[in-house]
């Protein structure tokens, strides 16, 4: 075989795998977020389907999928189509660049062939590909809110739209102290800037509040879910949406909480380094082990990231709209630009000292 | 000015208004109830079960010889939602008569309880049926098959009724 197919080959196999992996994730998130809802509320939880409700998830797709696909008859069919489908396309390809691990050598027909753990790996935009994919992310909600043609859902895309622009500005800003540190827009080069125990989180805690609370708006999550907000909005943007349409939407919003916290495991707490575990264990440089490895580490980091945004869903309670844009505006953004500054400032001041290089 | 100042921003204190310390203690809050029982009670393998004071479905009380009851038809005049229907016959037993037709349909009963609180017989009590379930309108009209119950199955009530009424 040529090179160029088994490139292709394994670039097709990874995106396969990565797909899979998300909306299997996604499905777990969702019956997690149940039963930690549960515990929360001193009930039980989903336990019927599967031992001890497993397979719970599975059998809510298997529902949506039986359900009638209702459309409304003012509705912009096109439109109302395209929009879940924005919506899971982009939280799907978001994960084009996210890295979950180095690189692994294989035998493929006499020739050692590097796969690394990350559909295009070292792309030299990475974190910017990640903001522009996620801030076209608003097109979905926005598009479904008012193609709709219902005043909810309406109200639920708008204030989407303005919700995420307001957050996207704090957030990009939060993680431009956090890339002048090390120096790169790549986020494997970034995980390895942070090998050693130095995690950015411990420099630039300001940037990692500012980028976790806008992320909490950017995912739609509860103390800024007001784009759903069920007690006044029915449904907000999804309103309108039934059967496997709805399920995207539903499946778009785990995965980007799954994002959410890929990328924060990756730009704040050291991606797949841990400290002592690669010298305890001693594998190889290169063998698939240690990918594996690298690739439990993050998974392993990302798990109480997941946690800790359903936990928060049932302690905050939800933001007024005009709180929302006072908290976005006046305080975040500010915060972030400081951040930037007082970063700029130490940074110049100690490669001045010759401190850092 | 007689006006007094106390917005929300005024009331609360520095550490209040940067959300964080405040945000921090209620998910200890919510951390500290995950790890507390639950008070759920598993239903369909867990049933509760009610006391004697319980008004559920009403049924008629079956002795020995038949049911109790005389078809005087002060349930069904008395029932508020009109859910009763009574149609008396004559019998060769000691009470002459007894209801050829009984039908309450369960789709209007209230079980406000007036049916038993008026029968001068005790012959319709509240039973402690309470999870029913019925799949058409035809289903829900119960005839005498369905409301006919063993007199041992009442005890409960009936021994409420005597102590309390």
């Amino acid at each position: 075989m040529s090179p160029i197919a088994v490139e292709v080959i394994i670039f097709l196999i990874k995106a396969v795998l990565i797909i899979n992996g998300l909306l299997m994730s996604a499905a777990y998130l969702v019956y997690f977020e149940r039963k930690i809802s549960a515990w929360a509320q001193n009930r039980i939880g989903p336990n019927r389907v599967g031992p001890l409700g497993l397979f719970q998830s599975f059998a809510d797709v298997f529902k949506l999928y039986f359900k009638e696909d209702v459309v409304p008859k003012l509705a912009d069919k096109r439109f109302h189509l395209i929009a879940p489908v924005i919506s899971i396309g982009i939280a799907i390809g978001v994960y084009a660049v996210i890295p979950f691990g180095d690189s692994f050598t294989v035998n493929i027909g006499g020739a050692a062939t590097k796969i690394w753990l990350a559909v295009t790996p070292h792309v030299n935009v990475g974190i910017l590909f990640i903001l522009a994919m996620t801030s076209l992310g608003v097109y979905g909600i926005t598009l479904a809110g008012w193609s709709s043609n219902n005043k909810y859902s309406l109200l639920g895309g708008l204030r989407s739209a303005a919700q995420m622009i307001s957050y996207e500005l704090s957030m990009g800003l939060a993680l431009i102290s956090v890339l002048m540190m090390a120096g790169s827009l790549d986020l494997t080069e970034i995980v390895h800037k942070q090998a050693g125990g130095s995690w950015n989180v411990f420099f630039q805690p300001l940037a990692f509040i500012i980028f976790l609370t806008a992320s909490f708006a950017e995912t739609n999550r509860t103390p800024f879910d007001l784009p759903e907000a069920e007690p006044e909005l029915v449904g907000g943007y999804h309103t309108e949406y039934s059967s496997m349409k709805f399920g995207l939407f539903f499946l778009a919003e785990y995965i980007n909480m799954v994002t959410a916290c890929a990328i924060m495991v990756i730009l704040f707490f050291g991606g797949w380094n841990a400290p002592f575990l690669y010298e305890a264990l001693a594998l190889p440089e290169g063998s698939p082990l240690l990918a594996l490895t690298q690739f439990g580490v993050m998974a392993a980091k990302m798990i109480p990231f997941l946690f800790f945004f359903i936990w928060v869903r049932w302690s905050v309670p939800r933001f007024r709209y005009d709180q929302l844009m006072s908290l976005g505006w006046k305080v975040m953004l500010p915060l972030a630009l400081a951040n930037i500054a007082i970063t700029g400032v130490v940074m110049v001041i100690l490669k001045h000292f010759g401190i850092i290089s | 000015m007689n006006v007094t100042k106390n917005t929300e921003k005024e009331r609360m204190t520095f550490w209040e208004k940067i959300y964080l310390p405040e945000i921090a203690r209620g998910l200890g809050l919510t951390l500290k109830q995950m790890f507390k029982p639950t008070f759920v009670r598993q239903y369909p393998e867990e049933r509760w079960e009610p006391l004697g004071s319980y008004r559920g479905r009403p049924v008629l009380v079956l002795e020995e010889d038949g049911e109790r009851c005389v078809a005087c038809g002060l349930c069904a005049r008395v029932c508020p939602a009109l859910a009763i229907e009574v149609r008396a016959s004559e019998t060769e037993q000691e009470k002459e008569r007894y209801p050829m037709l009984f039908e309450i349909n369960m789709l209007r009963c209230i079980y406000c309880g007036f049916c038993e609180e008026v029968c001068p017989e005790e012959a319709i009590v509240m039973s402690k049926d309470y999870d029913l379930v019925f799949t058409s309108t035809e289903d829900a009209v119960l005839g005498k098959d369905k409301l006919l119950m063993p007199v041992e199955q009442l005890q409960d009530r009936l021994e409420f009724l005597r102590r309390w009424r």
